[in-house]
């Protein structure tokens, strides 16, 4: 565990809702976690589990309505983000808390150079010329390994393919050195070659920067590969918390441990692939309509009575690895 | 060997690229360049590669669905490339398809079960009460209840509405299913049980699947063989656990390292090419892969690959060690 000192996020009961024609759900419901300097944290967890709004939650750019932060604090250093106003979280964004997306469109202006959109973004932070600007961009497009930076950055966004408008983003994102990068889904998009490029580059840059990196995947590969510590979000809900290896040895959630033994995997040398997957059977609840006690019980095999009544607390199994589930110490042996 | 239920030889569709007031042709897009491949009954292959490779151009010539440029289609044995379109009708109840996105290929406005029924009334080959009971029957062997015959698209779940889709492709009793990426659109707990059902249903009935998508541990899973695409052309091909085991070329090696292993005690992610796929708009002469392989040599930038036997039917399309490609 690191130090606390060494704390760039430090998220408590974070709760996002939101009002909608089905009537009002959780979408992100009572979820705690941290990350320290250097550190990746991967946020893992099936479609509408409320990844992107916890990722959305952080930056403070919930759409509201319909949606709104309705509990908890998030602390990047030493600034409660909730308590600030849109303006001081405007200087904040892009600044010492920056966020890249699944589709880098959504952040590169289509009709701007894209030199030009890391100086706009620069100077907005930082009191800089033009031109100790323009410097500072295309350094940024060699660091992310475009190649010929000062060419590029004349380009527009079309100009680019898909891998390397992602590094693009990924310039913009970095270049005010931020404490906290969030990543949401940065390569659910690209091919496999280009999404093992583009992680591994914004491992280095990690690395390099000391940035801390909240990285959000459906693709417990990826999760793997890139994070330190994980989170397993279901319904909304963080379902369990632990280091990539302890998770990985032995899952403490039925679900984590389900997820697992249901995605396909590339055959090791000599290993025949399995005959059948394991299913997790049946479909992820409305988030309208959950369950009172445990939300995976309608699809966990070792649901008891209890399961349904109460919702099972987050409980620390040692050395951090927190799960929420009423059978959790048995997990390992009964599956 | 299997008996050959689909023999695809030296496929190709070309697209002209043009521009300008006077619409002047520019360039050949070559979507799909040269494609040969047989499918056995009861055998799934496996079509993997990256983003407009043309895996799914494949798939849709297969069908007829579009026309090829060139090349030959034969489904047990006769010629069906040029098949007018009504002496192909005889043919499309053997062949089916299945998409990725369940949401895009159901009609909204039509119930779940007649969609399932449609292709049987379409036919003529079920109507009334007989036409029910076959689509309760369908409903049942994808896992839905038949009482969920009288509701709507909308009101199923993305894994729900593929089953839909697969009973619909199983209603006319096809001999070949052409599965394009039916599963990536689904989440990881559900995409398990659609495969698996796709492997179920293959046990029962004997069919074929010719089974595209770009996850490979996906293919490596459901396929008895595996081809492998860049740029238009397949580069290998090979028995699912011998392509895996001992991929031979680069591209393929390539692909492979790329996949991050659900595991953080393996090997850590370990790009083995850099920068991006070519354009297939006048693709790279030679080996289309020359531009990014760490081998090239300078016939590669030349001379183009054939697919050669490197021992026991793995084909390999490149110019290393004699054309037999490199082990690792
Ligand atoms: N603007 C919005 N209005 C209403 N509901 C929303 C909105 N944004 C998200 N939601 C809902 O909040 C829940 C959590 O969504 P979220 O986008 O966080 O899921 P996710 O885990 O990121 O999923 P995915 O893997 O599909 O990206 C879902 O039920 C979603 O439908
Ligand atoms: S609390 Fe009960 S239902 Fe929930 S995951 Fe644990 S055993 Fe399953
Ligand atoms: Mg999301």
């Amino acid at each position: 565990m690191a130090d606390t000192s060494d704390l760039v996020l430090d998220v408590k009961n974070l709760k996002t809702v939101f009002f909608t024609n089905s009537g009002l759900f959780k979408a992100v419901d009572d979820v705690s976690f941290t990350v320290s300097r250097g550190e990746t944290l991967a946020i893992v967890g099936e479609s509408g589990c409320g990844k992107s709004v916890t990722a959305l939650s952080l930056m403070r750019l919930v759409p509201d309505p319909p949606g709104r932060i309705v509990g908890g604090t998030v602390t990047l250093e030493d600034t409660d983000l909730l308590a600030l106003s849109e303006a001081e979280m405007r200087k904040i964004r892009g600044d010492r808390i920056s966020m890249i997306f699944q589709e880098p469109m959504t952040s590169l202006n289509p009709v701007m150079r894209i030199g030009d959109q890391i100086v706009e973004a620069v100077r907005l932070h930082r009191n800089l010329s033009s031109r100790e600007a323009q410097n500072i961009a295309v350094e940024m497009l060699r660091l992310v390994r475009i190649p010929e930076p000062v060419r590029r950055a004349r380009e527009y966004p079309h100009q680019l393919s898909g891998g390397m408008r992602q590094r693009a983003m990924i310039a913009m994102a970095l270049a005010c050195r931020p404490a906290l990068l969030i990543a949401d889904e940065p390569t659910t998009a690209l091919d496999v070659t280009i999404q093992a490029q583009i992680l591994a580059l914004i491992l280095d840059l990690q690395k390099e920067l000391g940035t801390g990196l909240v990285l959000i995947t459906h693709d417990l590969g990826v999760v793997a590969q890139t994070a330190q510590r994980v989170i397993v979000m279901y319904a909304g809900r963080k379902v369990e918390e632990a280091s990539v290896e302890a998770l990985f040895a032995a899952p403490k959630h039925p679900y984590t441990r389900g997820l697992m033994a249901s995605i396909p995997a590339v055959p090791a040398s000599g290993v025949a692939a399995p005959e059948r997957l394991n299913e997790i059977s049946g479909t992820v609840p409305s988030l309208v309509r959950l369950p009172k006690g445990c939300a995976f019980a309608p699809r966990c095999t070792l649901a008891i009575k209890r399961c349904e009544a109460e919702y099972p607390p987050l409980t620390d199994w040692g050395g951090g690895h927190l799960a929420a589930c009423w059978r959790a110490a048995e997990v390992a042996e009964v599956a | 060997m299997t008996e050959r239920l689909l023999e695809v030889t030296d496929l190709k569709k070309h697209y002209p690229v043009r521009a300008g007031v006077l619409r002047r042709q520019v360039g050949t897009v070559h979507s799909v360049d040269g494609v040969s491949f047989s499918l056995g009954a009861g055998e799934t292959l496996g079509l993997v590669g990256e983003s407009g490779c043309g895996k799914s151009t494949v798939a849709r010539s297969v069908l007829r669905l579009i026309e090829p440029t060139s090349g030959q289609i034969r489904l047990d044995g006769e010629d069906i490339t040029h098949l007018s379109k009504t002496a192909l009708r005889r043919h499309r109840r053997s062949m089916q398809i299945v998409f990725q996105d369940p949401f895009a290929s159901l009609n909204p406005r039509m119930i779940a079960g007649d969609i399932v029924g449609e292709p049987l009334a379409v036919h003529g080959l079920a109507s009334g009460k007989a036409l029910e009971a076959r689509v309760a029957k369908l409903f049942e062997q994808v896992g839905l209840r038949p009482d969920q015959m009288r509701n709507f698209p909308h009101q199923f779940s993305g894994g729900q509405r593929q089953r839909i889709c697969i009973a619909r492709a199983l209603a006319l009793g096809p001999r070949l299913i052409v599965c394009d990426e039916p599963v990536s659109a689904l989440d990881v707990s559900i995409q398990a049980q659609v495969i698996n059902l796709l492997i179920d249903l293959q046990k029962q009935h004997g069919f074929s699947y010719l089974f595209i998508a770009h996850d490979l541990a996906v293919v490596a899973h459901i396929s008895h063989r595996v081809a492998v695409m860049y740029l238009g052309r397949i580069v290998e091909i090979a028995d699912k656990d011998e392509l895996f085991r001992n991929p031979r070329h680069p591209y393929t090696q390539a692909l492979l390292a790329s996949v991050p292993i659900a595991n953080p005690l393996a090997k850590k992610l370990a790009p083995l090419v850099d920068g991006d796929v070519p354009s297939p708009v006048n693709p790279p002469p030679g080996c289309a892969f020359h531009t990014r392989c760490r081998f090239a040599m300078e016939r590669c930038r030349i001379e183009r690959p054939v697919l050669m036997d490197a021992g026991d039917g793995h084909q390999v399309a490149c110019l290393l060690n004699d054309g037999t490609g490199q082990s690792q």
